[in-house]
Protein backbone atom coordinates (compact mmCIF):
# COMPACT_ATOMS: atom_id res chain seq x y z
CA UNK A 1 0.00 0.00 0.00
CA UNK A 2 0.79 3.26 -0.06
CA UNK A 3 3.47 4.88 1.81
CA UNK A 4 2.47 8.39 1.01
CA UNK A 5 1.91 10.89 3.94
CA UNK A 6 -0.90 13.19 2.89
CA UNK A 7 -0.87 15.50 6.10
CA UNK A 8 2.10 16.54 4.37
CA UNK A 9 0.94 16.92 0.69
CA UNK A 10 -0.19 20.07 -0.58
CA UNK A 11 -3.86 19.53 -1.72
CA UNK A 12 -5.10 22.28 -3.81
CA UNK A 13 -8.48 23.90 -3.21
CA UNK A 14 -11.32 21.53 -4.37
CA UNK A 15 -12.17 21.42 -7.45
CA UNK A 16 -14.02 24.49 -9.22
CA UNK A 17 -15.12 26.49 -6.20
CA UNK A 18 -18.39 27.56 -7.41
CA UNK A 19 -18.96 31.00 -6.20
CA UNK A 20 -21.63 31.85 -3.50
CA UNK A 21 -25.47 31.84 -5.85
CA UNK A 22 -23.58 30.16 -8.57
CA UNK A 23 -26.33 27.80 -9.19
CA UNK A 24 -29.11 30.94 -9.57
CA UNK A 25 -26.05 32.24 -12.08
CA UNK A 26 -26.47 29.57 -14.71
CA UNK A 27 -29.34 30.34 -16.17
CA UNK A 28 -28.70 34.33 -15.65
CA UNK A 29 -26.04 34.87 -17.31
CA UNK A 30 -27.26 34.43 -20.94
CA UNK A 31 -29.93 36.46 -20.06
CA UNK A 32 -27.65 39.33 -18.98
CA UNK A 33 -26.59 39.27 -23.20
CA UNK A 34 -30.18 40.69 -23.65
CA UNK A 35 -29.98 43.44 -21.34
CA UNK A 36 -27.88 45.44 -23.68
CA UNK A 37 -30.09 45.17 -26.75
CA UNK A 38 -33.24 45.17 -24.81
CA UNK A 39 -32.72 48.33 -23.01
CA UNK A 40 -32.02 49.76 -26.54
CA UNK A 41 -34.89 48.46 -28.22
CA UNK A 42 -36.91 49.63 -25.57
CA UNK A 43 -35.60 53.08 -25.46
CA UNK A 44 -35.73 54.10 -29.21
CA UNK A 45 -39.45 52.32 -29.26
CA UNK A 46 -40.19 54.89 -26.53
CA UNK A 47 -38.43 57.63 -27.97
CA UNK A 48 -40.46 57.49 -31.63
CA UNK A 49 -43.54 57.15 -29.52
CA UNK A 50 -43.21 60.81 -27.85
CA UNK A 51 -42.32 62.02 -31.18
CA UNK A 52 -38.41 62.50 -30.86
CA UNK A 53 -37.71 61.12 -33.91
CA UNK A 54 -40.67 60.33 -37.15
CA UNK A 55 -38.78 56.53 -37.13
CA UNK A 56 -39.10 56.25 -40.79
CA UNK A 57 -35.09 55.93 -41.28
CA UNK A 58 -34.56 54.07 -38.14
CA UNK A 59 -37.59 52.00 -37.56
CA UNK A 60 -39.02 51.19 -34.12
CA UNK A 61 -38.84 47.94 -33.03
CA UNK A 62 -42.52 47.71 -33.49
CA UNK A 63 -42.29 48.86 -37.12
CA UNK A 64 -39.44 46.40 -37.31
CA UNK A 65 -41.55 43.29 -35.35
CA UNK A 66 -44.65 44.17 -37.89
CA UNK A 67 -42.40 43.79 -40.93
CA UNK A 68 -41.02 40.26 -39.72
CA UNK A 69 -44.51 39.11 -38.75
CA UNK A 70 -45.50 39.82 -42.49
CA UNK A 71 -42.61 38.64 -43.70
CA UNK A 72 -43.10 35.36 -41.62
CA UNK A 73 -46.67 35.00 -42.98
CA UNK A 74 -46.20 35.20 -46.50
CA UNK A 75 -43.28 32.34 -46.48
CA UNK A 76 -40.73 35.04 -47.61
CA UNK A 77 -39.06 35.29 -44.65
CA UNK A 78 -38.61 31.08 -44.11
CA UNK A 79 -37.63 31.12 -48.27
CA UNK A 80 -34.85 33.65 -47.63
CA UNK A 81 -33.69 33.05 -44.49
CA UNK A 82 -33.08 29.11 -45.50
CA UNK A 83 -31.45 30.16 -49.15
CA UNK A 84 -28.83 32.20 -46.94
CA UNK A 85 -28.25 29.62 -44.62
CA UNK A 86 -28.02 27.32 -47.01
CA UNK A 87 -24.98 28.69 -48.78
CA UNK A 88 -23.35 29.70 -45.59
CA UNK A 89 -23.72 25.90 -44.98
CA UNK A 90 -21.89 24.72 -48.26
CA UNK A 91 -19.34 27.19 -48.37
CA UNK A 92 -18.60 26.93 -44.63
CA UNK A 93 -18.15 22.64 -45.23
CA UNK A 94 -16.02 23.29 -48.63
CA UNK A 95 -13.96 26.19 -46.48
CA UNK A 96 -13.38 24.20 -43.56
CA UNK A 97 -12.38 20.90 -45.46
CA UNK A 98 -9.94 22.92 -47.88
CA UNK A 99 -8.44 25.08 -45.00
CA UNK A 100 -7.97 22.44 -42.78
CA UNK A 101 -5.95 20.47 -44.76
CA UNK A 102 -3.81 23.04 -46.27
CA UNK A 103 -3.48 24.24 -42.42
CA UNK A 104 -2.18 21.41 -41.14
CA UNK A 105 0.00 19.81 -44.33
CA UNK A 106 1.60 23.74 -43.85
CA UNK A 107 2.04 23.54 -40.76
CA UNK A 108 3.97 19.57 -40.15
CA UNK A 109 5.91 20.18 -43.14
CA UNK A 110 7.72 23.13 -43.59
CA UNK A 111 8.71 22.54 -47.24
CA UNK A 112 4.69 22.88 -48.18
CA UNK A 113 4.90 25.87 -46.25
CA UNK A 114 7.67 27.49 -47.90
CA UNK A 115 6.31 26.40 -51.17
CA UNK A 116 2.44 27.54 -50.31
CA UNK A 117 2.41 29.69 -47.54
CA UNK A 118 3.33 32.81 -49.87
CA UNK A 119 1.05 32.28 -52.45
CA UNK A 120 -1.70 31.91 -49.89
CA UNK A 121 -0.96 34.88 -47.45
CA UNK A 122 -1.22 37.52 -50.91
CA UNK A 123 -4.33 35.77 -51.90
CA UNK A 124 -5.63 36.21 -48.05
CA UNK A 125 -5.38 39.90 -48.94
CA UNK A 126 -7.43 40.52 -51.69
CA UNK A 127 -10.84 41.72 -50.34
CA UNK A 128 -14.05 39.97 -51.10
CA UNK A 129 -15.48 41.93 -53.10
CA UNK A 130 -12.94 41.63 -55.56
CA UNK A 131 -13.45 38.23 -56.43
CA UNK A 132 -17.24 38.40 -56.93
CA UNK A 133 -16.63 39.56 -61.23
CA UNK A 134 -14.48 36.94 -61.17
CA UNK A 135 -16.74 33.93 -59.56
CA UNK A 136 -19.46 35.18 -61.89
CA UNK A 137 -17.60 34.65 -64.90
CA UNK A 138 -16.09 31.60 -64.24
CA UNK A 139 -19.19 30.02 -61.84
CA UNK A 140 -22.13 31.94 -63.30
CA UNK A 141 -24.39 33.79 -61.10
CA UNK A 142 -26.43 31.04 -59.46
CA UNK A 143 -25.38 29.04 -56.60
CA UNK A 144 -21.68 28.11 -57.65
CA UNK A 145 -20.32 31.30 -57.69
CA UNK A 146 -22.27 32.42 -54.29
CA UNK A 147 -20.89 29.61 -52.25
CA UNK A 148 -17.52 29.65 -53.80
CA UNK A 149 -17.13 33.04 -52.51
CA UNK A 150 -18.36 32.01 -49.28
CA UNK A 151 -16.11 28.71 -49.13
CA UNK A 152 -12.88 31.87 -50.02
CA UNK A 153 -14.01 33.23 -47.17
CA UNK A 154 -13.84 30.92 -44.40
CA UNK A 155 -10.83 28.79 -45.89
CA UNK A 156 -8.32 31.55 -44.60
CA UNK A 157 -9.35 31.99 -40.99
CA UNK A 158 -9.15 28.11 -40.69
CA UNK A 159 -6.24 27.61 -42.80
CA UNK A 160 -4.36 30.33 -40.74
CA UNK A 161 -5.30 29.05 -37.31
CA UNK A 162 -5.03 25.63 -38.24
CA UNK A 163 -1.41 26.56 -39.22
CA UNK A 164 -0.51 28.04 -36.08
CA UNK A 165 -1.88 25.97 -33.79
CA UNK A 166 -0.17 22.86 -35.45
CA UNK A 167 3.28 25.16 -35.46
CA UNK A 168 2.54 25.78 -31.52
CA UNK A 169 2.23 22.52 -30.35
CA UNK A 170 4.44 21.99 -27.53
CA UNK A 171 7.24 20.24 -27.79
CA UNK A 172 7.45 18.53 -24.72
CA UNK A 173 4.20 17.08 -25.34
CA UNK A 174 5.62 15.79 -28.28
CA UNK A 175 8.42 14.26 -26.67
CA UNK A 176 6.20 12.35 -24.53
CA UNK A 177 4.31 10.84 -27.83
CA UNK A 178 7.93 9.55 -28.99
CA UNK A 179 8.80 8.20 -25.53
CA UNK A 180 5.96 6.01 -25.72
CA UNK A 181 6.86 5.06 -29.59
CA UNK A 182 3.66 6.74 -30.92
CA UNK A 183 3.48 6.53 -34.93
CA UNK A 184 2.93 9.03 -37.36
CA UNK A 185 -0.26 8.93 -37.30
CA UNK A 186 -0.99 7.68 -33.73
CA UNK A 187 0.86 10.69 -32.99
CA UNK A 188 -1.61 12.53 -34.91
CA UNK A 189 -4.64 11.21 -33.83
CA UNK A 190 -3.66 11.38 -29.76
CA UNK A 191 -1.54 14.34 -29.38
CA UNK A 192 -1.55 16.49 -32.36
CA UNK A 193 -4.93 16.62 -32.54
CA UNK A 194 -6.36 17.35 -28.90
CA UNK A 195 -3.69 20.28 -28.69
CA UNK A 196 -4.60 21.96 -31.81
CA UNK A 197 -8.61 21.43 -30.88
CA UNK A 198 -9.04 24.54 -29.21
CA UNK A 199 -7.65 26.80 -31.93
CA UNK A 200 -8.93 25.47 -34.20
CA UNK A 201 -12.31 25.57 -32.70
CA UNK A 202 -11.80 29.35 -32.68
CA UNK A 203 -10.41 29.53 -36.12
CA UNK A 204 -14.36 27.44 -36.95
CA UNK A 205 -15.68 30.69 -35.21
CA UNK A 206 -14.08 33.27 -37.15
CA UNK A 207 -14.07 31.17 -40.39
CA UNK A 208 -18.01 31.03 -39.85
CA UNK A 209 -17.99 35.01 -38.94
CA UNK A 210 -16.20 35.56 -42.19
CA UNK A 211 -19.06 33.29 -44.02
CA UNK A 212 -21.39 35.35 -43.06
CA UNK A 213 -19.90 38.60 -44.46
CA UNK A 214 -19.32 36.95 -47.85
CA UNK A 215 -23.04 35.45 -48.37
CA UNK A 216 -23.75 38.95 -48.52
CA UNK A 217 -21.10 40.01 -51.16
CA UNK A 218 -22.34 37.33 -53.11
CA UNK A 219 -25.96 38.20 -52.44
CA UNK A 220 -25.73 41.80 -53.28
CA UNK A 221 -25.00 41.18 -57.06
CA UNK A 222 -27.18 38.68 -58.32
CA UNK A 223 -29.23 37.02 -56.59
CA UNK A 224 -33.15 36.43 -56.43
CA UNK A 225 -33.48 35.08 -53.03
CA UNK A 226 -31.81 35.43 -49.79
CA UNK A 227 -31.13 37.83 -46.86
CA UNK A 228 -28.81 40.43 -48.61
CA UNK A 229 -31.64 40.35 -51.42
CA UNK A 230 -33.82 40.99 -49.44
CA UNK A 231 -31.37 44.21 -47.79
CA UNK A 232 -31.10 45.44 -51.50
CA UNK A 233 -34.95 44.83 -52.11
CA UNK A 234 -35.58 46.89 -49.13
CA UNK A 235 -33.16 49.60 -49.99
CA UNK A 236 -34.81 49.74 -53.61
CA UNK A 237 -38.33 49.78 -52.46
CA UNK A 238 -37.74 52.24 -50.05
CA UNK A 239 -38.51 50.25 -47.48
CA UNK A 240 -35.93 50.46 -44.38
CA UNK A 241 -37.90 48.33 -41.98
CA UNK A 242 -37.23 45.29 -44.70
CA UNK A 243 -33.23 46.47 -44.32
CA UNK A 244 -33.30 46.21 -40.57
CA UNK A 245 -35.34 43.11 -40.51
CA UNK A 246 -32.79 41.84 -42.69
CA UNK A 247 -29.84 43.06 -40.55
CA UNK A 248 -31.63 41.86 -37.49
CA UNK A 249 -32.23 38.37 -39.13
CA UNK A 250 -28.62 38.12 -40.18
CA UNK A 251 -27.50 38.98 -36.40
CA UNK A 252 -29.56 36.11 -35.25
CA UNK A 253 -28.82 33.82 -37.58
CA UNK A 254 -25.21 34.71 -37.50
CA UNK A 255 -25.02 34.21 -33.70
CA UNK A 256 -27.05 31.38 -33.63
CA UNK A 257 -24.92 29.38 -35.98
CA UNK A 258 -22.08 30.51 -33.50
CA UNK A 259 -23.65 29.34 -30.45
CA UNK A 260 -23.89 25.86 -32.17
CA UNK A 261 -20.19 25.59 -32.56
CA UNK A 262 -19.74 26.43 -29.39
CA UNK A 263 -22.20 23.61 -27.81
CA UNK A 264 -20.57 21.01 -29.98
CA UNK A 265 -17.33 21.77 -29.37
CA UNK A 266 -17.68 22.23 -25.72
CA UNK A 267 -17.46 18.44 -24.40
CA UNK A 268 -14.32 18.34 -26.22
CA UNK A 269 -12.74 21.11 -24.71
CA UNK A 270 -13.66 20.65 -20.87
CA UNK A 271 -10.28 19.91 -20.02
CA UNK A 272 -8.93 23.47 -20.64
CA UNK A 273 -7.14 25.37 -18.30
CA UNK A 274 -8.67 28.42 -18.30
CA UNK A 275 -8.45 32.02 -15.93
CA UNK A 276 -12.11 31.90 -16.06
CA UNK A 277 -15.33 29.68 -17.39
CA UNK A 278 -17.40 32.21 -19.59
CA UNK B 1 22.87 -4.22 -18.41
CA UNK B 2 22.71 -0.71 -19.50
CA UNK B 3 26.10 -0.13 -21.37
CA UNK B 4 27.23 3.23 -22.36
CA UNK B 5 29.97 2.88 -24.57
CA UNK B 6 32.38 6.05 -25.17
CA UNK B 7 28.94 8.27 -25.70
CA UNK B 8 29.64 11.79 -26.87
CA UNK B 9 27.59 14.59 -28.14
CA UNK B 10 28.78 17.19 -30.61
CA UNK B 11 25.87 19.59 -31.38
CA UNK B 12 25.55 21.40 -34.82
CA UNK B 13 26.65 24.21 -33.78
CA UNK B 14 29.78 22.88 -32.32
CA UNK B 15 29.14 22.54 -28.82
CA UNK B 16 30.73 19.65 -27.45
CA UNK B 17 28.92 18.31 -24.39
CA UNK B 18 29.45 15.22 -24.34
CA UNK B 19 33.18 13.45 -24.05
CA UNK B 20 33.63 9.35 -24.12
CA UNK B 21 31.03 8.56 -21.32
CA UNK B 22 31.79 5.08 -20.52
CA UNK B 23 29.24 3.13 -17.85
CA UNK B 24 27.97 0.23 -16.99
CA UNK B 25 24.39 -0.30 -15.17
CA UNK B 26 23.50 -3.72 -14.07
CA UNK B 27 20.17 -4.57 -13.92
CA UNK B 28 18.00 -3.09 -10.94
CA UNK B 29 20.53 -0.85 -9.87
CA UNK B 30 20.13 2.58 -9.18
CA UNK B 31 22.39 5.06 -10.41
CA UNK B 32 22.47 8.93 -9.60
CA UNK B 33 24.31 11.24 -11.82
CA UNK B 34 25.21 14.82 -10.32
CA UNK B 35 27.38 17.25 -11.31
CA UNK B 36 27.86 21.30 -12.01
CA UNK B 37 25.33 22.97 -14.73
CA UNK B 38 26.49 22.64 -18.43
CA UNK B 39 28.12 19.06 -17.56
CA UNK B 40 26.32 17.11 -19.96
CA UNK B 41 23.66 14.52 -17.62
CA UNK B 42 20.45 15.75 -19.18
CA UNK B 43 22.15 15.18 -22.44
CA UNK B 44 23.24 11.79 -21.38
CA UNK B 45 19.81 10.78 -19.98
CA UNK B 46 18.52 11.88 -23.42
CA UNK B 47 20.92 10.16 -25.11
CA UNK B 48 20.04 6.43 -23.36
CA UNK B 49 16.17 7.15 -23.63
CA UNK B 50 16.99 7.76 -27.11
CA UNK B 51 15.22 11.01 -28.01
CA UNK B 52 18.57 12.17 -29.37
CA UNK B 53 21.59 10.22 -30.80
CA UNK B 54 25.14 10.10 -29.76
CA UNK B 55 27.56 11.64 -32.65
CA UNK B 56 29.75 9.11 -31.02
CA UNK B 57 29.92 5.63 -29.00
CA UNK B 58 26.63 3.87 -28.56
CA UNK B 59 23.99 3.04 -25.70
CA UNK B 60 23.25 -0.28 -25.54
CA UNK B 61 20.45 -2.27 -23.50
CA UNK B 62 20.93 -5.73 -23.58
CA UNK B 63 22.92 -6.49 -26.64
CA UNK B 64 20.35 -3.64 -28.22
CA UNK B 65 21.68 -0.66 -29.85
CA UNK B 66 19.36 2.25 -28.90
CA UNK B 67 18.66 4.66 -31.64
CA UNK B 68 15.33 5.72 -30.79
CA UNK B 69 13.03 5.47 -27.97
CA UNK B 70 12.63 1.76 -26.75
CA UNK B 71 10.17 -0.05 -25.38
CA UNK B 72 11.76 -1.32 -21.96
CA UNK B 73 12.97 2.73 -21.28
CA UNK B 74 10.75 4.68 -19.10
CA UNK B 75 11.14 8.16 -18.69
CA UNK B 76 10.10 11.19 -16.05
CA UNK B 77 10.76 14.89 -16.91
CA UNK B 78 11.55 17.77 -14.89
CA UNK B 79 7.82 18.57 -15.53
CA UNK B 80 5.24 15.92 -15.12
CA UNK B 81 4.31 16.73 -19.08
CA UNK B 82 0.35 15.38 -18.32
CA UNK B 83 -1.57 15.36 -21.30
CA UNK B 84 -3.91 18.10 -20.76
CA UNK B 85 -6.93 16.72 -22.54
CA UNK B 86 -6.76 13.27 -20.55
CA UNK B 87 -8.21 12.47 -17.21
CA UNK B 88 -5.81 11.01 -14.84
CA UNK B 89 -6.41 7.41 -15.16
CA UNK B 90 -6.08 7.90 -19.48
CA UNK B 91 -3.27 9.55 -17.96
CA UNK B 92 -1.43 6.73 -16.78
CA UNK B 93 -2.85 4.10 -19.12
CA UNK B 94 -1.37 6.28 -21.89
CA UNK B 95 1.52 3.69 -22.73
CA UNK B 96 -1.01 0.76 -23.14
CA UNK B 97 -2.96 1.90 -26.14
CA UNK B 98 -2.00 -1.26 -27.40
CA UNK B 99 -3.43 -3.75 -24.39
CA UNK B 100 -6.78 -5.23 -24.32
CA UNK B 101 -9.38 -2.57 -22.26
CA UNK B 102 -9.63 -4.69 -18.92
CA UNK B 103 -5.62 -5.18 -18.66
CA UNK B 104 -5.19 -1.85 -19.06
CA UNK B 105 -7.85 -0.58 -16.55
CA UNK B 106 -6.76 -2.88 -14.03
CA UNK B 107 -3.19 -2.05 -14.36
CA UNK B 108 -4.10 1.70 -14.32
CA UNK B 109 -6.24 0.96 -10.78
CA UNK B 110 -3.17 -0.54 -9.32
CA UNK B 111 -0.97 2.22 -10.21
CA UNK B 112 -3.05 4.79 -9.17
CA UNK B 113 -3.82 3.17 -5.81
CA UNK B 114 -0.12 2.19 -5.53
CA UNK B 115 0.61 6.23 -5.89
CA UNK B 116 -2.43 7.21 -3.88
CA UNK B 117 -4.27 9.24 -6.32
CA UNK B 118 -7.30 6.29 -6.70
CA UNK B 119 -9.66 9.10 -5.99
CA UNK B 120 -8.46 11.61 -8.39
CA UNK B 121 -8.68 9.19 -11.38
CA UNK B 122 -11.14 11.18 -13.03
CA UNK B 123 -9.75 14.33 -12.67
CA UNK B 124 -8.43 16.65 -15.23
CA UNK B 125 -4.46 17.33 -14.76
CA UNK B 126 -4.87 21.07 -14.11
CA UNK B 127 -6.80 20.17 -11.00
CA UNK B 128 -3.79 18.31 -9.57
CA UNK B 129 -1.12 20.00 -7.55
CA UNK B 130 3.09 19.41 -8.87
CA UNK B 131 3.58 16.78 -6.09
CA UNK B 132 0.54 14.78 -7.69
CA UNK B 133 0.99 15.52 -11.15
CA UNK B 134 4.45 13.95 -10.56
CA UNK B 135 3.14 11.01 -9.13
CA UNK B 136 0.88 10.68 -11.52
CA UNK B 137 3.96 10.91 -14.32
CA UNK B 138 6.17 8.48 -12.54
CA UNK B 139 3.27 6.59 -12.16
CA UNK B 140 2.35 6.55 -16.15
CA UNK B 141 6.11 5.83 -17.11
CA UNK B 142 5.97 2.63 -14.27
CA UNK B 143 2.55 0.98 -15.93
CA UNK B 144 4.17 -0.46 -19.17
CA UNK B 145 6.91 -2.11 -16.68
CA UNK B 146 9.88 -1.12 -18.53
CA UNK B 147 13.40 -2.51 -17.64
CA UNK B 148 15.26 0.88 -17.00
CA UNK B 149 13.33 3.95 -15.77
CA UNK B 150 15.33 7.17 -16.92
CA UNK B 151 14.04 10.45 -14.11
CA UNK B 152 15.59 13.77 -15.48
CA UNK B 153 15.91 16.22 -12.33
CA UNK B 154 12.15 14.52 -12.45
CA UNK B 155 11.52 16.70 -8.24
CA UNK B 156 13.36 19.85 -8.97
CA UNK B 157 10.60 21.63 -9.52
CA UNK B 158 9.04 20.93 -5.45
CA UNK B 159 9.53 22.03 -2.51
CA UNK B 160 10.95 20.50 -0.48
CA UNK B 161 9.01 18.42 1.94
CA UNK B 162 7.35 17.32 -1.50
CA UNK B 163 10.79 16.04 -2.55
CA UNK B 164 11.55 13.78 0.45
CA UNK B 165 8.37 12.28 0.08
CA UNK B 166 8.50 11.57 -3.72
CA UNK B 167 12.22 10.39 -2.97
CA UNK B 168 10.40 7.71 -0.40
CA UNK B 169 8.07 7.15 -2.74
CA UNK B 170 9.90 6.71 -5.24
CA UNK B 171 12.28 3.90 -3.65
CA UNK B 172 8.74 2.23 -2.57
CA UNK B 173 7.44 2.13 -6.09
CA UNK B 174 10.95 1.17 -6.99
CA UNK B 175 10.85 -2.43 -4.56
CA UNK B 176 7.78 -3.53 -6.67
CA UNK B 177 9.22 -4.84 -9.54
CA UNK B 178 13.18 -3.35 -9.26
CA UNK B 179 13.35 -1.32 -12.60
CA UNK B 180 17.12 -0.09 -13.49
CA UNK B 181 17.09 3.60 -12.30
CA UNK B 182 19.10 5.84 -14.02
CA UNK B 183 18.59 9.61 -12.69
CA UNK B 184 19.86 13.39 -12.86
CA UNK B 185 19.54 15.37 -10.01
CA UNK B 186 21.10 18.41 -8.39
CA UNK B 187 20.27 17.78 -4.82
CA UNK B 188 23.20 16.11 -3.28
CA UNK B 189 20.96 14.53 -0.33
CA UNK B 190 18.51 13.63 -2.71
CA UNK B 191 21.11 11.36 -4.76
CA UNK B 192 22.51 10.01 -1.27
CA UNK B 193 18.68 8.87 -0.43
CA UNK B 194 18.29 7.09 -3.18
CA UNK B 195 21.37 5.96 -5.09
CA UNK B 196 23.90 2.69 -5.04
CA UNK B 197 25.85 4.16 -6.91
CA UNK B 198 26.97 8.20 -7.50
CA UNK B 199 28.46 9.35 -10.35
CA UNK B 200 29.63 12.94 -10.70
CA UNK B 201 29.74 14.60 -13.71
CA UNK B 202 32.37 17.20 -14.80
CA UNK B 203 31.68 20.10 -17.35
CA UNK B 204 33.28 21.51 -20.49
CA UNK B 205 32.70 18.80 -22.11
CA UNK B 206 30.54 16.56 -19.80
CA UNK B 207 32.89 13.80 -18.61
CA UNK B 208 32.59 11.32 -15.71
CA UNK B 209 34.63 12.51 -13.10
CA UNK B 210 34.49 10.11 -10.18
CA UNK B 211 31.66 6.86 -8.95
CA UNK B 212 30.87 7.10 -5.44
CA UNK B 213 29.69 3.96 -4.24
CA UNK B 214 26.53 3.93 -1.42
CA UNK B 215 25.65 0.86 0.43
CA UNK B 216 24.12 2.17 3.10
CA UNK B 217 21.08 -0.05 3.89
CA UNK B 218 17.30 1.18 3.09
CA UNK B 219 15.60 3.34 4.29
CA UNK B 220 18.44 5.76 4.58
CA UNK B 221 18.62 7.82 7.83
CA UNK B 222 19.40 11.49 6.50
CA UNK B 223 20.47 12.51 9.69
CA UNK B 224 23.10 9.87 10.40
CA UNK B 225 26.79 10.22 10.71
CA UNK B 226 27.22 7.51 7.51
CA UNK B 227 24.77 9.56 5.79
CA UNK B 228 27.00 13.20 6.44
CA UNK B 229 29.95 11.04 5.70
CA UNK B 230 29.01 10.16 1.95
CA UNK B 231 27.67 13.67 1.72
CA UNK B 232 30.77 15.19 2.24
CA UNK B 233 32.50 13.04 -0.46
CA UNK B 234 30.37 13.75 -3.00
CA UNK B 235 30.43 17.47 -2.10
CA UNK B 236 34.07 17.35 -1.63
CA UNK B 237 33.89 15.39 -5.83
CA UNK B 238 31.80 17.78 -6.59
CA UNK B 239 33.84 21.22 -5.81
CA UNK B 240 36.85 19.45 -7.15
CA UNK B 241 35.36 18.65 -10.28
CA UNK B 242 34.50 22.17 -10.56
CA UNK B 243 37.84 23.09 -9.43
CA UNK B 244 36.74 25.04 -6.53
CA UNK B 245 38.89 25.85 -3.52
CA UNK B 246 39.01 27.52 -0.59
CA UNK B 247 41.95 28.36 2.03
CA UNK B 248 41.25 27.33 5.35
CA UNK B 249 42.43 29.45 7.87
CA UNK B 250 45.90 27.23 8.83
CA UNK B 251 46.68 28.50 5.16
CA UNK B 252 46.56 25.41 3.33
CA UNK B 253 43.78 25.12 0.37
CA UNK B 254 41.19 22.38 0.31
CA UNK B 255 37.79 21.82 -1.73
CA UNK B 256 35.04 23.94 -0.52
CA UNK B 257 33.07 21.55 1.12
CA UNK B 258 29.63 23.81 0.74
CA UNK B 259 25.95 22.94 2.38
CA UNK B 260 23.62 20.82 0.05
CA UNK B 261 22.57 23.68 -2.36
CA UNK B 262 26.16 23.89 -4.05
CA UNK B 263 25.08 24.54 -7.56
Amino acid sequence: MSVVSMAVTVEPAAAEQQPAGASLARWLRPALGLVLPVVLAAFWEFAVRMGWSNGRLVPPPSVIWNTFADLAASGELAQHALATLWRVACGFVLGVIAGTVAGAITGYSILTFRLLDPTLQGLRAVPSIAWVPLFILWFGIFEASKIILIAVGVFFPVYLGVMGAVLSVDRKIVEVGRVFRLSGFAMVRRILLPAVMPAYVISLRAGLGLGWMFVLAAEFLGASTGLGFLLIDGQQLGKPAQIVAAIVAFAILGKASDWLIVLVASPFLRWQDVVARR
Amino acid sequence: MLVLDRVGKTYPNRVHALDGISLEVALGEIVVVIGGSGCGKSTMLRAISGLDTPTQGKVVLDGTVITAPHEQIGMVFQEPRLLPWLCVADNVGFGLGHYPAEERTERVASALDRVGLSEKARMWPRELSGGQAQRVAIARALVPRPEVLLLDEPFSALDAFTRADLQDHLLDLWADAKPTLVMVTHDVEEAIVLADRIVVMRPHPGRIYEEIGCDLPRPRDRQSAAFDFVKRRVLAALDRSLERTVVTDDGETKAAAGGGMWW
